[in-house]
């Protein structure tokens, strides 16, 4: 037992850095390959991210200073803001759970369960948007009578937004968690148990640290991907102006109002904090899998 | 659990209820209508060949990005997860001011069929790349100077010793660009113009419908492209499960 533990508990030592002398074979054919993928990359993502970057600075600062100052927009920022930290935090909390539940136990229709939190993510959001607007609805739904009765709206107004942003957003946590969960094992905690600590003070101090930046990561991605949901947000938010209007669709209704420098400067803002993500990601990354 | 349910397997139930409620005759009469059929051909077909440049551009991004050193290959390291976090909305907007109407290029695809395209292929971008990437980290290269030093060709190298080591991992992210394509929304609104039967694509009948107050004709289409989904991911785990097999 003692060597277990001082063995688990010790920095695991890390591997001989594998000598990278690769020898390099530099044929033409790295070069085109090369030039193909840069060029492949630079015309379907960096040249046109970059565009919006130039079109919302075409005329100085003064298109995000407009933007600012119009109140709706600032509603509908501070929607979004708010939802998506509803959703990362309930998503959080519950991937979790789920990811727990799916790695530590075994139960009848867990593979069924794993493949259906894939679901999420390849489901057309238009989809996810009608079938909550079915079941919450406020007129016809299944459950929406019942909670509108009780005085409590779903569909168009912000609890559906927050449902909606969830659900899209809901395998990325899990889809991270898993396989930290998986590697890291029930020794610890199983040594910690038999020195006598609760089911509480194992969670909190031997199974929330090594799977902290598991968690970070889902959180960062959640961010991402709960700030931008568009189609699924239109369907149910109702898009009432200063109410329920989120930044993206903020984004379709400036330009379809032929609003192109509101459109462009509110685009930006949203790439920028989803560029800002990734960043942070790809700095997180190379620690947390060294 | 009752969280889950509650949230996506009870609402994804009510779609395919409501579809069914009609009776088959109205579901097959939906689907089957000019316009809605018109928008699937377009979607699945233009998936379809998403899918194929991605088969072919996925590995070879992968491929430079594992085994080739150069400046700047941690910036597009960091382009290729752009699509998947960028806003779709924003994605469509991006595209539009390279390809639309004032485009620095001369390119004006706006409001035509290969706009839908673009929009598929910037969107499903990352899916193969990320799958394909760790598999050939862990490659060894011992097996490949193995197969030269015995006398074959690059080209033989490559076909008999490394595609085949990849082909799941190709498969896997093949399949989540069509289901991704075929479910796409946000990017195409601005880009696409949406005109039936020639830019039209399935989720944007499926929303029309819904804002037409036709719940039935919209979960009939929804319930076609649940269908796709489920068989990509019942797809996706069978690739799995074969895959550890085999390990």
């Amino acid at each position: 037992m003692a060597d277990t533990l001082t063995r688990e508990i010790d920095e695991p030592v890390a591997p001989a850095a594998p000598a990278l002398v690769r020898r390099e074979r530099r044929t033409p054919m790295t070069y085109v390959l090369r030039l193909v993928a840069a060029a492949y990359l630079f015309f379907l993502v960096a040249w046109p991210v970059s565009l919006v970057a130039t079109n919302t600075f075409d005329d100085g600062l003064g298109s995000i200073r407009a933007l600012l100052e119009d109140p709706d927009v600032v509603v509908a920022l501070q929607l979004s803001a708010y939802v998506a930290f509803f959703s990362v935090v309930i998503n959080t909390v519950f991937g979790v759970g789920m990811s727990l539940l799916l790695v530590r136990y075994e139960f009848p229709g867990k593979r069924v369960l794993n493949a259906l939190l894939d679901l999420p993510l390849s489901v057309s959001p238009i989809v996810v948007g009608l079938s909550l607007v079915l079941v919450y609805g406020g007129r016809e739904g299944w459950l929406g009578p019942t909670f509108a009765s009780w005085g409590f709206d779903v569909i168009f107004s912000a609890p559906g937004i927050i449902m909606a942003t969830t659900f899209v957003a809901l395998p990325l946590m899990i889809r991270e968690l898993v396989p930290v969960l998986e590697e890291i094992g029930i020794e610890q905690e199983q040594a910690a148990e038999s020195l006598g600590a609760s089911a509480a003070q194992r969670f909190w101090r031997i199974t929330l640290p090594s799977i902290k930046w598991g968690i970070v990561y889902g959180v960062v991605l959640t961010l991402a991907r709960s700030l931008g949901e568009f189609g699924a947000v239109k369907v149910v938010s109702g898009n009432v102006l200063g109410q329920t209007r989120t930044a993206t669709l903020v984004v379709e209704e400036k330009y379809l109002n032929f609003d192109q420098q509101g459109a462009y400067a509110t685009a930006f803002l949203l790439a920028m904090v989803s560029v800002a993500c990734i960043v942070v990601v790809a700095i997180i990354r190379p620690k947390n899998h060294a | 659990m009752i969280w889950f349910s509650a949230l996506v397997l009870i609402p994804l139930m009510a779609v395919v209820v409501t579809a069914i409620d009609g009776g088959w005759d109205v579901f097959w009469s939906t689907i089957t209508s000019g316009q809605t059929s018109a928008a699937i051909k377009l979607t699945v077909f233009t998936a379809l060949g998403v899918t194929v440049v991605n088969v072919v551009m996925g590995p070879l991004i992968a491929w430079v990005l594992v085994r080739d050193r150069f400046w700047g290959k941690s910036a597009l390291e960091v382009l290729i997860d752009i699509p998947f976090a960028l806003p779709t909305i924003v994605a469509g907007l991006v595209l539009l001011s390279l390809y639309g109407p004032d485009s620095p290029l001369g390119i004006d695809i706006a409001n035509q069929r290969p706009a839908v395209f673009l929009a598929f292929l910037f969107v499903t971008l990352p899916f193969v790349v990320r799958m394909v990437q760790p598999v050939l980290e862990e490659l060894e290269l011992d097996v490949e100077e193995a197969a030269a030093s015995l006398g074959a060709s690059r080209f033989t190298t490559f076909r008999r010793i490394i595609l085949p080591s990849l082909a799941p991992a190709i498969a896997a992210g093949a399949a989540l660009s069509f289901a991704r394509g075929v479910s796409e929304y946000g990017s195409l609104v601005l880009l696409s113009g949406n005109l039936p039967f020639k830019t039209e694509v399935t989720s944007v009948r499926i929303l029309s419908s819904i804002e037409n107050d036709n719940v039935a004709a919209a979960a009939a289409v929804a319930t076609v492209l649940l269908v796709i989904s489920l068989t990509v991911i019942v797809l996706l785990d069978v690739i799995q499960r074969r895959v550890a097999a085999r390990g």
